[in-house]
């Protein structure tokens, strides 16, 4: 599941991530991260996991494992 | 001179608008008739259309429940309306689609209600002669799309910038029937239609992109309808194939 996720996430990046991605990574580190990189991902989130979150909501997570947590 | 008979009037004038059971659509079609217009309202919801036509008054408003992308139901509709002298087409579908998660279903769904439909309404209208000669035409398009590129809304914009080619071209055939046709270019305006959009932001995002705005905040339907009345009435009777933006001057900067 861990895995699967960590692929899914992966696939809202148009580049490779600048840092190996764990559960405990700091998504926002990214340097491609930006409101376009969120919404793909709260995209990404309501098409293969069935959960809907709003920007709101994203902005307290920190770490990939705090979004895994939530579905 | 009252409102109704100088040249921002629109007395003795029959507008149909389409999307017309809420945001914007709905104020155009208040507007309009304060304006002095018999209104024919399109849209799907029936509940809402029958408040409008509560508020306008029956005399002056008739509406018809359908969906755009019901061909059969459109050419019965074109079939039974007497000539227009005005044409609104307002109804369209907003979404943010980041390019990766675009789809030839998400393609379909957004250009069927937001080029195709309007496109085959006026077409088969004027077709048909139930189109004036020296109407006007509106296509409500965007800002997004028309004129610049907003982060995330690949369909949207692609749909509203084909309106506005549309736009162009049917000026220069409609023109042979003094049949002008423009398009309102609007900037961000508050609706319910957008509430789905505002919640994929977040609060800091919308404060910082209402900053855009030179004159300060979002705008509202009525700013939009202003500028639609116009473009309907005989004071723009030299006015075809231009866009009207609507933004705030957020297109300025």
């Amino acid at each position: 599941m861990k895995k699967d996720f960590l692929k899914n996430f992966e696939s809202i990046l148009d580049e490779e991530p600048n840092f190996k991605l764990e559960m405990n990574s700091k998504f926002r580190d990214l340097d491609e991260w930006d409101s376009l990189t969120a919404l793909s991902l709260i995209v990404m989130l309501d098409e293969k996991y069935n959960v809907k979150l709003s920007g709101d909501q994203i902005k307290v997570f920190e770490t990939l494992e705090d979004i895994f947590n939530i579905l | 001179m009252n409102i109704y008979e100088s040249a921002f009037g629109l007395k003795n004038k029959n507008i149909l608008i389409t999307g017309a059971s809420s945001g914007i659509g709905r104020e155009i079609a208040l507007l309009c008739a304060k304006h002095g217009a018999s209104i024919y309202a399109l849209g799907r919801n029936e509940e809402k259309l029958n408040s409008l036509r509560n508020k306008i008054g029956r005399r002056y408003c008739k509406i018809f429940s359908f969906d755009l992308t019901d061909n059969d139901r459109i050419n019965e509709f074109i079939e039974n309306i007497e000539g227009v002298d005005g044409l609104v087409n307002c109804a369209g579908l907003i979404a943010m689609t980041p390019y990766k998660f675009v789809t030839s279903k998400l393609y379909s769904k957004m250009f069927d209600i937001n080029v195709k439909a309007p496109l085959l309404l006026t077409t088969k209208l004027l077709k048909k002669r139930k189109i004036k000669k020296r109407s006007s035409i509106v296509f409500i398009s965007s800002i997004n799309g028309s004129c610049i590129g907003a982060k995330g809304f690949t369909l949207y914009s692609s749909s509203k910038g084909a309106i506005s080619g549309l736009v162009k071209s049917m000026a220069t055939d409609f023109s042979k029937l003094k049949i002008r046709v423009n398009e309102i270019a609007p900037g961000m305006i508050k609706t319910e239609g957008i509430e789905s959009i505002m919640a994929n932001a977040s609060s800091s995002s919308i404060n910082e992109d209402i900053m855009k705005y030179p004159l300060g905040n979002y705008g509202s339907s009525e700013d939009v309808a202003y500028g639609c009345v116009y473009l309907l009435s005989d004071a723009s009777k030299w006015v075809t194939g231009t866009k009207l933006v609507i933004d705030g001057g957020f297109t300025l900067i």
